[in-house]
């Protein structure tokens, strides 16, 4: 890639007011770097990526709604989190945060349990156990 | 208290530190030199591990061997500390700030708030540097960032102690001796080595042949598991390729500058030729993104498309087995 091809698209590095960092060749082809705003080809991936953690967390959202899931797995979602990360968080085996997603296992939870789950999400026990309508 | 320290951007967080660190101990090494000497480059395909809910490829060897590497081959020693408890590793951090050692973390990134929310994945691999602690703030020199930062004492823990896969339990770690001059001449023939040996193994998860295997992989995704979950997969992979980090076409660009760079030291041409060739196979690479790009913009495209995409790979694997020969030869 030549130095004047670096490409200047908008991306969400800009609010931040980051620019990444590229190599590339100058006229007597000696590589040198230049920064960079943003590619469209990478941001229209990543903005893939997050409407489809969006669209999963939606999904939960209304699972929880209709009482087929915990608002666990809603929480972990909107964290873009999946089992594994969360359970590495909340320091438990997998398979135990899973059946924490079952309504009716979620509703026994012991005090402490729920308080893990909260502190880990960032939020108030009250907030884990009635998610937003 | 706050350290003497130099911070330069540089394309890849870990290259970044190292090179940073080592100026900082009276050394200049590049990052294209900490790269290649590390024997960084690579491609790989985990097919056992899901990110994101797809299969991860990646263009770099597993973090934290560039900087081992680079260590052992110019003779340099390095200190790695973990933690079970935040308290002292937050304690073990600061009396490395009193002795005016500045020192590496490897922290997740997903609360790291200065990133943008999209950047915020779950991802452990990240590095920085601490240099110093002001007004209840350490003081960041992160290498991706044009200009250095600070984060409150809760918000470094939070990073140094993220949790998932590769989670860095506080992981710490700093150069402690050094030889009198480096000798890079060797340290660049292994690294290059090493390369041509990874990128040409006959193992069909590593180099060219995990290459092909996506490729293989790219034809069979739209009939086997459907158009979206299909650019879905082919997202990550081009947001695995062009990350920031890796300056471009998979750290090809990053690979070439090295090699234009060794040529030099080596005072070998023919390292300059291939720097030329690994600089196009890295233009490939783009184009590859670009055409894989308008299949997922759309969400819907032929198969055709995806077949088309995938003959670029297998013509970029033809070609960078071809070029690694090259380059075993060359050294």
């Amino acid at each position: 890639m030549k130095k004047s091809e670096v490409p200047q698209d908008s991306s969400s590095l800009e609010s931040a007011n980051i620019r990444e960092m590229y190599y590339a060749v100058d006229e007597n082809g000696e590589y040198t770097t230049e920064l960079s705003t943003g590619w469209d080809p990478k941001k229209i991936a990543l903005d893939n990526a997050i409407q489809d953690i969006k669209e999963r967390t939606e999904a939960a959202r209304q699972k929880v709604l209709k009482n087929e899931t915990s608002p666990v797995e809603y929480y972990m979602e909107l964290n873009k989190m999946d089992i594994g990360i969360l359970a590495s968080y909340v320091g438990m085996w997998a398979w135990r945060v899973k059946r924490h997603f079952k309504p009716s296992v979620f509703k026994k939870l012991s005090a402490k349990t729920y308080q893990k789950y909260a502190d880990v999400f960032d939020i108030t026990v009250e907030q884990l156990k009635h998610i937003e309508k | 208290m706050e350290i003497n320290f130099t911070h330069k951007q540089s394309a890849h967080c870990e290259n970044g530190v190292v090179s940073n660190l080592m100026r900082f101990n009276g050394f200049e090494v590049s990052e294209p030199m900490v790269f290649g000497i590390g024997s960084g480059l690579l491609f790989s395909y985990l097919p056992f591990l899901k990110v994101n809910h797809a299969p991860v490829v990646t263009y770099r060897v597993m973090p934290g061997f560039i900087f081992n590497r680079f260590a052992k081959r110019v003779g340099v020693k390095i200190k790695r500390e973990k933690f079970k408890n935040p308290k002292q590793a937050q304690q073990r951090l600061e009396e490395n700030l009193k002795n005016n050692n500045p020192v590496g973390l490897q922290v997740g990134v997903y609360n790291l708030l200065y990133f943008p929310d999209e950047y915020r994945f779950h991802f452990n691999a990240h590095n920085m540097v601490v240099y110093g602690k002001k007004d209840d703030r350490y003081l960041i020199s992160d290498p991706v960032m044009e200009e250095v930062t600070s984060l409150s004492e809760k918000e470094l823990e939070k990073v140094r102690f993220a949790k998932g896969a590769f989670a860095p339990k506080g992981h710490m770690y700093f150069p402690t001796a050094f030889p009198k001059k480096l000798d890079l001449e060797k340290a660049i023939v292994k690294g290059i080595k090493h390369t041509c040996k990874d990128m040409t193994a006959p193992v069909p998860i590593v180099g060219v042949r995990a290459i092909k295997k996506i490729a293989k992989l790219i034809r069979k995704w739209p009939i086997k598991k459907g158009i979206k979950t299909a650019n879905h997969y082919l997202g990550q992979i081009v947001r695995m390729q062009e990350e920031i980090g890796t300056g471009g076409g998979g750290f090809r660009y990053i690979y070439g500058a090295f090699l234009q760079e060794a040529s030099t030291i080596l005072n070998n041409p023919k390292l300059a030729e291939l720097s030329v060739e690994i600089t196009k196979i890295g233009d490939l690479w783009r184009d590859f993104a670009v055409d894989a790009s308008r299949i997922y913009k759309n969400r819907s495209a032929k198969e055709d498309a995806y077949n088309k995409i995938a003959s670029q790979l297998e013509d970029i694997a033809h070609q960078e087995e071809i070029f690694f020969k090259k380059l075993r030869k060359a050294i």
